[in-house]
């Protein structure tokens, strides 16, 4: 089968699985589905995990109490080289840690975005979207779409959101591309982690002296309030809202332009009624489901998923990317359908991890698609759609550049 | 039916106000709150969407 890579002396398949194309999801996941949905695979390091592929048993997994994700756990699987290890140089992120330790760390943050807050940030996106395009048009082209707009939009909103200057947020950004290339090895990963708190905690310092009206102050004060402030555990919260917002939106801003450009009757739908893009939005991160390594679990006591015993201290790896093509949930999932009712994908997760910051995410690519498409409709590809770099070796799918002219 | 929620397991993902904000809105600490506790008509299959689709199970539908 192409593209699958069996490893010799288990003869198991090799995960994680490379995608060669960017519309069809590797074979191997549609095979594991329908023959086996429970089955094991072998990790890089040559431990064992078990790969859930249909729908019903990702969501089963990710909301199992009993299958943990405390990566502080001995036998925690090792998906990414180094990532263990890397993630060991912060205080912990709420997302490797289990309730009530995860839900602590959430709380206080969750009002920051509910679907009211985020309408209420509509505005500034949108000026923060109109500046970037404003800023693109005087530029030669053609130019980097990726570079001068679907990075940036999202990266001034959540430094704004969080209250953290824009000024060397390069600096960030280098790093952070390093960190979620899957190529960077072990040390790489330690190395660029270290960095990278140590930015955090500067950041944290600067603002405990100069508070504001924003996500980063507000923390502080309610921690002073309950007393004492955890600098270490902000440093982590910002990191990792950072981290998960930036890279993966910019990559569904520049994965929805690539289709709509390379499929003009889906552009033509949401021109002809933009009521309609939030239904495509979901409907494009139902199809990309980007972060392409899975949810990754330790079973704490025996379980069983979709008919198959999980034994306490085995590994488990939820796809959602599978789970989000099965024909079971989603008729013809291999189509993208701008008119389909994609809202129940798990793309942004299920179960107490879920995606923190999902609603700001969908209003950010709703409001870059309507504008995009309103201010410039002549865009389109600058290069022939077949030399398009896909990142097919990173951690979250995506494309490196996407050259467009007008 | 009757909509029963539960703060214990609600993360505030919001996605039962995305659903129907008719029926559900989040509180100050962005936890839900049910608008309309006995949903009828066309609110009957939003509600019944909005359960499935909640990520922490924390609502749930009591047929009365």
């Amino acid at each position: 089968m192409m593209n699958t890579h069996v490893d010799e002396a288990s003869e198991l398949v090799q995960f994680p699985i490379q995608r060669t194309c960017p519309f069809a999801i590797p074979p191997v996941y549609t095979k594991f589905r329908e023959g086996s949905p429970v089955s094991q695979v072998v990790l890089p390091d040559g431990g064992k995990a078990w790969l859930v592929t249909k729908y019903e048993d990702v969501r089963a997994v990710m909301s199992n109490p009993k299958l943990s994700s405390d990566r502080r756990k001995k036998d925690f699987p090792v998906v990414v080289p180094g990532q263990n290890a890397a993630l060991s140089k912060h205080a912990p992120f709420m997302i490797i840690l289990d309730d009530p330790e995860h839900a602590e760390l959430r709380r206080p943050v969750i009002s920051e975005f509910s679907v009211r807050r985020v309408a209420a940030l509509k505005p500034r996106i949108q000026e923060i979207v109109d500046g970037f395009i404003d800023d693109m048009l005087k530029l030669p082209k053609p130019v980097d779409l990726n570079q001068v707009f679907s990075l940036p939009v999202p990266s001034l909103l959540v430094s704004e959101i969080l209250g953290m200057p824009f000024e060397g947020h390069e600096y960030f950004m280098e790093l952070a591309e390093v960190l979620l290339r899957r190529t960077t090895d072990e040390q790489g990963r330690i190395d660029i982690s270290v960095k990278l708190r140590q930015y955090m905690d500067k950041l944290v310092e600067e603002k405990i002296d100069n508070p504001g009206d924003d996500l980063l102050s507000r923390q502080i004060e309610l921690q002073r309030q309950q007393g004492g402030i955890d600098r270490p555990g902000l440093a982590s919260l910002c990191l990792l809202v950072l981290l998960a917002g930036h890279e993966t939106t910019a990559n569904m801003i520049n994965l929805g332009v690539f289709s709509m450009l390379t499929k003009p009757e889906l552009l033509a739908e949401i021109k002809a009624d933009p009521s309609k893009t939030p239904k495509a939005v979901d409907e494009l991160l139902r199809f990309y489901t980007i972060p392409d390594f899975g949810a990754h679990r330790l079973a704490m006591e025996d379980v069983e998923i979709g008919g198959v015993l999980i034994r306490k201290g085995e590994a488990v790896i939820a796809s959602t990317f599978a789970a989000n093509r099965d024909p079971a949930v989603f008729d013809d999932p291999e189509e993208l359908d701008f008119s389909r009712d994609a809202r129940h994908h798990v793309a942004f997760g299920y179960g107490p991890h879920q995606c923190l910051g999902q609603n700001l995410g969908r209003v950010e690519l709703q409001v870059v698609f309507d504008t995009l498409f309103r201010r410039l409709p002549d865009l389109r590809l600058a290069v022939p759609a077949e030399e398009l770099s896909f990142k097919s070796d990173a951690l979250v799918y995506g494309l490196y550049s996407l050259p467009v002219t007008w | 039916m009757r909509l029963e929620k539960n703060h214990e397991r609600c993360i505030g993902a919001g996605q039962c106000v995305l659903t129907e904000p008719r029926i559900f809105d989040q509180d100050d600490r962005g936890l839900v709150r049910v608008l309309i506790e006995q949903p009828q008509g066309a609110d009957e299959a939003a509600a019944h969407k909005a359960v499935f689709i909640c990520p922490a199970r924390a609502l749930s539908i009591a047929e009365d």
